[in-house]
């Protein structure tokens, strides 16, 4: 109750600011034109395609693109909307309005976290229009879609997860937005430096660790539960450790 | 728990911020239909102390309890009863004056069908009526002053908790801002902290000043009026006697000229020797120009207190 109270303020403070919606506004039309490019050329390559057993269908080739570059264009994005969370409270001092109401550290992070949550989750509704609307010309797999949305959505909580704990950590929200990227960025490319190692055992804890690893195999429509566990863990961690940032708060200043 | 006489008590508080003491084994009392104000220099630890109550920060040690429950063991039962206005007000500016105070009576867990009737009346008693559509960042800084008053009102707390209330608003705003305390401090507890003086004398039942982070002083209102009554006279004279002449008339402690003709004739409490210097000064012609008791100022008292090294801890466990 308190938790959704806390949320829905996020959430409506986000949309009383330009930036929300500008970020769904360009973020829509950068993968709307993707996804009409993947269009066209999946138009043009399908008598091809037709020759071919068992080949490749929409699903495959004009959805699993189209999630990839949301969750690309996201790694950059979620910075941005998580850098203000704590910081910019603390900064406007506005944080003793909730650290002296009757709630606790828990319901605020998480309050928090959901109120961000509840954002992306618009936004990955209205990026799956955009395939949905693929149903009216013919069929799509809505087993390795709803794969694909889930995938985004675990995903983008984890970018949502760390980029709150970043925010608990500083005064200033433009340091919070970089160091947020930086780890993304280091968590989505982690697996690269693995391929090369040649330790077999290092390449797979380094691939383990990879966010895109995760999201690639549900993207692949293999519904591992280690994967979810994955971003289940990723996402845990970082709340709790966010919480106790901010209680640290309370004890050392 | 609402009979409790006492709606915070608290003990033996300590807290540090590394080799610095910000709060010194300060230990007071609240109770139920009383303001208490808060003096003290810049940086003494007031606002540490007011953090501290509020549950915004920790103490290194000591016990708080908030009409009988104890702050680090319950802390959203205790915090529930209390609303805290610190020193910036704590505004989402990007909302409404009512959006705001909205979110602040869901915070503070105000069944639904009150809330309503809580928002008007935290409204009425601030006088923001007229702006509740508005935007709070584009009020003046004294309406947003009243809304960090409202904000912390709104769920009529047993303890209100107000740093510095009263700065940035105009005269007629801390006029009214006043009245609100009192009207307050009828049936809640206040803690009022203050740089303003006679701020404190128009408010409070009882006031505590605290310097480098100790109590140095803690008494009622009424006692500190006492403590201001005069003990001393100005005595402007056109034919000044010799000093021994005045220290021989009956109550006179001592002599200080201060130039001009003018003597500062100390006597003891309650026993001005006026009548009988005035009897003198006519009798023996000195040309008597001035004859004026000096009150000591509440200010005197606070620069008294918190400049000397050495100080009385009068009442500190007491009250």
């Amino acid at each position: 109750m308190m938790i959704l109270t806390l949320a829905q303020r996020e959430l409506r403070s986000l949309f009383l600011s330009p930036l929300a919606w500008s970020i769904l506004a360009i973020v829509q039309f950068i993968l709307a034109y993707l996804f009409l490019s993947q269009l066209n050329e999946f138009i043009i390559l399908q008598p091809q395609l037709k020759m071919i057993d068992n080949a490749p269908g929409a699903t495959e080739l004009i959805i699993a693109p189209l999630y990839g570059s949301a969750a690309f264009i996201m790694m950059m994005v979620i910075p941005l909307l998580t850098m203000r969370l704590i910081s910019e409270e603390r900064r406007n001092k506005s944080l003793a309005l909730l650290l002296s109401a009757p709630v606790s550290m828990s319901e605020i992070i998480i309050g928090k976290f959901l109120g961000i949550m509840g954002f992306l989750l618009l936004m990955t509704a209205l990026i799956s229009i955009m395939p949905v609307a693929l149903l009216t010309a013919g069929s799509i797999d809505l087993g390795l879609l709803s794969a694909m949305i889930l995938g985004l959505v675990l995903l983008l909580a984890g970018f949502t997860a760390l980029g709150l704990y970043m925010s608990t950590l500083t005064l200033q929200p433009t340091v919070a937005a970089v160091s947020t990227f930086g780890a993304l960025l280091l968590l989505w490319i982690v697996d690269w430096a693995g391929d090369k190692v040649g330790h077999e055992s290092a390449s797979g804890l380094l691939s383990y660790l990879s966010m895109l690893r995760h999201f690639e195999s549900l993207g692949k429509g293999v519904f591992n539960s280690s994967d979810i566990i994955y971003y289940l863990l990723f996402i845990t961690v970082f709340i709790v450790l966010s919480i106790r940032r901010l209680d640290a708060d309370r004890l050392q200043h | 728990m609402m009979t409790s006489e006492h709606l915070i008590s608290v003990e033996h508080l300590y807290r540090h911020y590394g080799p610095l003491q910000a709060v010194n084994n300060v230990s007071f009392d609240l109770k139920r239909g009383e303001v208490l104000g808060f003096l003290g220099p810049n940086g003494a630890g007031k606002s540490t102390t007011m953090q501290i109550i509020t549950g915004n920060l920790a103490p290194s040690s000591g016990q708080i309890k908030i009409c009988g429950l104890d702050l680090l063991d319950q802390p959203k039962e205790a915090k529930a009863r209390i609303g805290y206005l610190p020193e910036q007000p704590p505004l989402y500016r990007e909302l409404t004056v009512d959006e705001f105070l909205q979110f602040c009576a869901r915070l503070n867990r105000i069944p639904r069908d009150k809330q309503t009737g809580a928002l008007k009346q935290a409204k009425a008693r601030c006088g923001l009526e007229a702006v509740g559509s508005r935007l709070i960042n584009n009020l003046s800084k004294g309406y947003q002053q009243r809304v960090g008053i409202a904000q912390a009102i709104i769920h009529s707390p047993d303890i209100v908790v107000l740093d510095e209330p009263t700065v940035g608003l105009d005269p007629i705003q801390i006029r009214e801002i006043r009245n609100l305390i009192r009207e307050l401090g009828q049936e809640h507890g206040v803690i009022l902290s203050t740089h303003i003086l006679p701020e404190v004398q128009m408010t409070c039942d009882r006031v505590q000043i605290i310097n480098r982070g100790q109590l140095v002083f803690s008494d009622n209102i009424d006692n500190l009026n006492q403590r201001m009554t005069a003990r001393s006279l100005i005595l402007g004279l056109e034919n000044p006697p010799a000093t021994d002449r005045l220290l021989a008339i009956h109550g006179v402690e001592s002599v200080e000229p201060l130039g001009e003709s003018r003597l500062r004739i100390k006597h003891a409490e309650g026993q001005s020797p006026a009548q009988t210097l005035a009897e003198a000064a006519i009798n023996n012609q000195w040309g008597l120009m001035e004859l004026t008791p000096e009150t000591q100022t509440l200010e005197q008292i606070f620069v008294d207190i918190t400049s000397t090294e050495y100080h009385q801890t009068t009442g500190e466990h007491t009250a």
